[in-house]
């Protein structure tokens, strides 16, 4: 088997068993790095910083005192700031930042001896689910076609953790970071065919990530199996003073979650997540996989979510608005590029017109008007309300079930250029994932099966607040009975 | 509630983005779409629903108020687009 087809848990055994290398390891996915070139999944490569990481893994493995995943390659999403290594958030405005500091997540990985090969591709500012707004260009996903770049119609790889998504599929790399607002780590996971795992809100620290959305936005791993994703998380979770949200919760080891019994687990179905239009595949999936958990000794009952509908119109109000805020810091001052201007007001005005893309322009003005004298009670306060229902729903429902199962999200990967005209329809993507975000729990998306098309679709598990335990349980035993194990038609 | 060029190049100065005239109204067209699409919330009766802006529903978790960090001039100016000895520097703002 190739050294780019191993699990996290086969690399890490591979290497205490001395099989290889944590230096061939680096070097391995540096050389499919250079081969997949044309999918665009990274935007800074550290390939020299990756072998010399990987050396000095091997010196500790040496001295047996290895971490917990010392020796992986793994890629980081440019939202991640990274001590000394360019740090762009995708966007023009920061494509020449370099942090002096490390995030707690990235400085928790390389202390559990991580080796990074690069920093991947998003949507700007992690706005969008298609990974095409960003201004480095769009990823392309290795589902396209054995020959990605000339495939006649270049699918998305979802977003906004696209990079990251692609770089896993693409077997560029063993894990990778993502982060997850309201489904850039899950719908991704889903489209190309990997596991996207989002921790409950606090779980671990945002501090060092480009704000978007600071009441929504959680870090969370995006791997090839359930185990890894259990292993990462572990890794990468605790409390962190240095961010006033993060929860001070033990850190259970998730990982001896994986292969446990099901048997009697409550699963819920949420009736309201039958969308009008939804296709017929996406509900034969949802209804293989809940048959999968009845099969393994679950109980399947349904549940009723009603505030679902208006998950989406909530999040458009509140995610807006808190980015408008968060970005208001991209001011052409203390960092970040800066356009002239006649005086200080036109030098802002002229920085962030020049700097940020259209949807992030969009989604500022939208947050800026939403705040703003005189519609503050009629949109930001009324979104506010409407998202206390929709997690009071959650709370309903996890009375009577200990996980909820859904589609992760409406369709298969579409193309380059499809659903571009329209923002709603683009919005649409994370109609299951956004109501997960606005109540702070934790989702999994477990890849499941192929659409008629070919490509891959997940099914998505929810769970209560910090009980990621039953959530890696019942995606343990999903996957397993899933047993998907199809792989793009393009790897590096 | 709709918006019009006008509140268009009103929203953008707010948030400080220039918006060249000639973009405005099909700015206003797409944000009117937003909007209401968004007006769907008007359905939801939220009467006695207090408003969430955060999960944890604890206050926000305080530190002693004490200097922990600092002294590091150059790191903080390292990205600044221009710099004068150790400060930011930005245009004239006093005639």
């Amino acid at each position: 088997m190739s050294l780019t087809d191993l699990s996290m848990a086969e690399a890490l055994t591979g290497l205490a068993a001395k099989k290889f290398s944590a230096a061939e390891l680096a070097e391995a996915h540096i050389k499919a790095m250079g081969k997949a070139q044309a999918l665009n999944a990274f935007i800074t490569e550290t390939s020299e910083l990756a072998l010399k990481q990987a050396k000095e893994s091997d010196a500790r493995r040496a001295k047996t005192s290895a971490g917990a995943m010392d020796g992986i390659p793994i890629a980081v999403k440019d939202l991640f700031c990274t001590k000394g290594v360019r740090t762009t958030a995708a966007s023009h405005i920061l494509d020449n930042f370099v942090p002096a500091y490390e995030s707690t997540v990235t400085q928790k990985l390389f202390d559990a001896g991580c080796v990074m090969l690069g920093k991947t591709n998003l949507d700007e500012f992690a706005m969008g689910s298609s990974d095409i707004t960003s201004h480095f260009g769009p990823v392309i996903s290795p589902w396209s076609g054995a020959d990605p770049a000339g495939a006649k119609r270049k699918l998305v790889p979802g977003g906004s953790s696209g990079g990251s998504a692609v770089a896993v599929a693409a077997r560029l790399a063993i894990a990778a970071t993502g982060t997850d607002t309201g489904g850039s780590i899950r719908q991704p996971a889903s489209f190309t065919g990997i596991v996207g795992m989002k921790p409950t809100y606090g779980r671990c620290s945002r501090w060092g990530i480009v704000a978007f959305a600071s009441s929504l936005d959680q870090a969370g791993p995006m791997t090839r199996t359930v185990g890894d994703a259990a292993l990462m998380l572990r890794v990468i979770s605790g409390f962190d003073e240095k961010d006033s949200t993060s929860v001070d919760q033990p850190v259970p080891d998730f990982t001896s979650a994986i292969g446990a019994s099901i048997k009697g687990l409550k699963i819920g179905i949420p009736r309201e997540y039958r969308m009008d239009g939804m296709p017929p595949e996406i509900e034969a999936l949802w209804q293989k996989g809940a048959a999968m958990l009845r099969e393994a000794g679950a109980e399947i009952i349904e549940i009723s979510l009603p505030h679902t509908k208006y998950s989406l119109a909530v999040y458009y109000i509140i995610a807006p608005a808190e980015a408008s805020s968060n970005l208001a810091r991209y001011d052409g001052v203390r960092y970040g590029r800066r356009v002239a201007g006649g005086n200080l007001i036109e030098m802002y005005e002229n920085t962030r017109g020049q700097g940020f893309g259209k949807e992030v322009q969009r989604r500022i003005l939208i947050g800026t008007y939403a705040l703003s004298a005189g519609y503050y009670d009629a949109y930001y306060l009324k979104a506010q309300k409407v998202r206390r229902c929709v997690r009071n729903d959650f709370n309903e429902a996890f009375k009577k079930c200990d996980a909820i199962l859904t589609p992760t999200a409406p369709s298969t990967a579409f193309a380059i250029g499809e659903k571009q005209d329209d923002p709603i329809q683009m919005y649409l993507n994370d109609v299951f994932t956004v109501p997960v975000n606005l109540a702070g729990l934790p989702g999994i998306s477990v890849p499941a099966g192929l659409g008629a098309d070919g490509l891959p679709l997940g099914l998505q598990l929810i769970g209560r607040a910090f009980d990621e335990m039953t959530l890696f349980k019942a995606a343990s035993a999903l996957e397993k009975a899933a047993g998907f194990n199809h792989k793009p038609p393009f790897t590096g | 509630m709709s918006i019009d060029a006008k509140t268009v190049a009103k929203i953008a100065h707010l948030a400080r983005l220039k918006i060249p005239a000639e973009e405005q109204p099909q700015l206003a067209g797409e944000l009117n779409k937003i909007l209401d699409w968004i007006a769907q919330l008007d359905e939801v009766d939220t009467a006695g629903f207090e408003p969430l802006a955060s999960v944890n529903d604890a206050f926000l978790r305080g530190r002693e108020d004490v200097v922990n960090d600092g002294g590091k001039p150059a790191d903080i100016l390292a990205n600044a687009p221009t710099s004068r000895a150790d400060f930011f520097a930005v245009p004239k703002v006093i005639e």
